[in-house]
């Protein structure tokens, strides 16, 4: 079976639909000082896929995640989300927009519960004012009783239900990451991006969040792009595959394609200067 | 063995969100609240309201609101005492300015003037943080305390500089001035406590006291999930200075009666606050309550014992009062570095075990 990757959409063999594009980055570079981060890499994003970006150390791939989540603003290039260009934002607002985002190093709110964490990640969809939350009247707590349902059902999907009124800061690391997860998917985002979900975990612990991450795909329809260094993980999960090395894109395509790309090979094996 | 959640079933999340999820809290809670209200005001005289509690409420209600900033939203305050001093000054302007209308609403407003000013010195705290931040506020502290004693408008063009409280009246009761009954005062401030640990309780349980934390535990992580870092600091500057702003009209108008901004409402004030809120635990609307009520009952306490049982010279009990107060908080300080409100939760955890001790 041959399928046609430059259609609007188009059907995986495991029987996923991938829609058309929703997230186009064109000709992105960012520098910082004399530093070049990142170089002129143009890639997109498509409805429903997951999406790896890989490369070596300081290839630029959390650089890349983070002028997608607005956090730096790129010198040059456009960032194209469902069909229009972003107007320069602040990070709170792209959030607005439906992206959501897990950190290389855990980023979570320490001194809270894990259930307020995760419905903290629904913040976009509560917008009772301080008055009424203040009287905890009407739509305050309406909105609260809803969100909390809502935040039940990623708590009972990512299997953290024994942990949720506990202390973020007394859990173990691999429940941690997962608590991240079930913030970012929370908010329901339209793409949710991952910095290395796999990163200083053991086998099982890699499984468990493999079997979430393709789930969460399956089950909602979320687009995913991830950042992981686990190649047997990345080459198993992705629909397609960015990959960086130095700040520049060296390759894209399927896993196959990547896997036995030239350029790739030498940059993770190196290559004899003769 | 009766202090436990066992047999207490949730059935709707309403339940589950509840202040006190056991029974015995909440039971304790209405018994607290029926004597506050039914039983004490009866039984009150001056020497307990002036020295216990009309300073015990009305501390209280600053420690909530330097809570709520402090505590919460992670941004240091050292201008506690300079926004008393607006929220005073407001009440002392409203109360001549219009003295038909009802004092209640004189305070509100004073607490939202002291909103306004609260959220104006706390603009700086978009661009800075920590230590940097209280000696901004120290900044509004002096300047605020300099303002009320060099522009005479404030006080009316006093001769003493001083500014004194009308008598003004609560539904036919008087409440402020000198002919003020002692069960009077002391509903007031408990009326003003209750409603506004209320308000406070409901903000920091509900998406607002999540996006405070969020700024507090991790600000850049909070902004990306979609936390507005000037809307979260700005409301919690206005809704901790508006709390303020309302202990310091109190404080003016109810309890002393006349108040000077350097003597009433000096350095010393935003520390005895800071230190309530230390003593009594960060980010925790009980120990708002305990904080407050160790730093006002202890040195009462502590004259009683000294002066009262053990007959000692007046003189020499107030300074041992000072280093016993003192030393006292370096204890608790090294006890218990998150407060009384940790050490309670921590009885609370080892009674619902009790008596086994897994």
């Amino acid at each position: 079976m041959t399928t046609d990757m430059n259609a609007d959409s188009y059907v995986t063999e495991d029987g996923r639909t991938i829609g058309p594009v929703v997230m186009d980055l064109k000709n992105i570079t960012l520098r910082f000082g004399g530093v070049v981060a990142i170089k002129d890499i143009s890639f997109d994003i498509r409805e429903g896929e997951i999406r790896a970006i890989i490369g070596p150390n300081g290839a630029g791939k959390s650089s890349m995640l983070n002028v997608i989540s607005g956090f730096y603003k790129p010198q040059e290039g456009e960032v194209w989300f469902r069909g229009s260009k972003r107007p320069p934002m602040r990070p709170y607002q792209v959030a607005r927009q439906g992206l959501a985002r897990t950190f290389q190093n855990i980023a979570l709110f320490e001194g809270m519960t894990v259930l307020d964490n995760i419905m903290t990640g629904r913040l976009n969809k509560m917008n009772a004012n301080l008055f009424q939350q203040a009287i905890w009247k009407g739509k305050a707590e309406r909105e609260e009783l809803e969100n909390r349902e809502a935040c039940e059902k990623v708590i009972d999907f990512l299997e953290i239900q024994h942990i949720r009124k506990t202390p973020v800061g007394r859990l173990p690391y691999g429940l941690k990451k997962r608590v991240e997860l079930a913030r970012a998917l929370a908010a329901e985002p339209s793409l949710l991006l991952l910095d290395e979900p796999m990163a200083g975990m053991n086998v099982e612990e890699k499984e468990d969040m493999s079997r979430f991450i393709l789930d969460m795909n399956d089950e909602f329809g979320t687009t995913i792009a991830l950042i992981e260094h686990d190649m047997g993980v990345v080459m198993d999960l992705s629909d397609r595959v960015v990959v960086m090395d130095y700040g520049k894109k060296i390759g894209d395509g399927t896993p196959d394609e990547v896997r036995n790309n030239q350029d790739v090979i030498d940059a993770y094996l190196g290559v004899s200067h003769d | 063995m009766f202090y436990r959640e066992a047999g207490d079933f949730k059935t709707s999340y309403r339940d589950d969100n509840q202040t006190f999820p056991i029974r015995l809290d909440r039971a304790g809670y209405w018994i607290a609240l029926f004597v506050a209200f039914c039983v004490i005001p009866f039984f009150v005289n001056d020497y307990w309201v002036n020295s216990i509690f009309a300073p015990f409420f009305i501390y209280a209600i600053a420690a909530l609101g330097l809570n709520i900033l402090t505590g919460y939203a992670g941004q240091v305050s050292l201008g506690t005492g300079g926004f008393m001093a607006v929220g005073a000054y407001a009440c002392y302007k409203l109360m001549v300015a219009f003295p038909d209308i009802n004092i209640v609403f004189h305070v509100l407003i004073a607490g939202g003037i002291t909103a306004a000013v609260g959220v104006a010195f706390g603009l700086p705290s978009l661009r800075i943080k920590g230590f940097y931040l209280a000696v901004a506020t120290l900044a509004a502290q002096f300047f605020l305390v300099w303002l009320f004693n060099k522009v005479a408008w404030f006080y009316n063009y006093s001769a003493s500089g001083q500014i004194n409280a009308p008598e003004r009246s609560v539904f036919g009761i008087v409440v402020t001035g000198p002919n003020t009954e002692a069960w009077a005062k002391y509903m007031i401030c408990l009326v003003f406590l209750v409603g506004v640990a209320w308000m406070a309780r409901n903000l920091t349980r509900g998406m607002t006291g999540r996006k405070w934390m969020g700024i507090r535990d991790m600000d850049i992580a909070a902004e990306i999930i979609g936390v507005n870092p000037l809307m979260a600091k700005m409301s919690a500057f206005a809704v901790s200075s508006f709390f303020v702003g309302i202990a310091g009209a109190l404080f003016f108008a109810v309890y002393l009666g006349a108040a000077e901004a350097g003597e009433s409402f000096g350095i010393t004030k935003s520390f005895l606050v800071l230190f309530m809120v230390i003593i009594g635990g960060l980010g925790s609307i009980f120990g708002s309550f305990a904080g407050a009520a160790f730093m006002v009952l202890m040195p009462v306490l502590l004259k009683n014992v000294l002066v009262g049982t053990m007959g000692w010279p007046t003189e020499i009990a107030a300074e041992l009062e000072f280093i016993i107060v003192g030393g006292l908080i370096v204890i608790f300080l090294i006890l218990e570095p998150h407060g009384l409100a940790q050490l309670w939760r921590l009885t609370k955890e080892k009674l619902r075990l009790w008596p086994f001790p897994h």
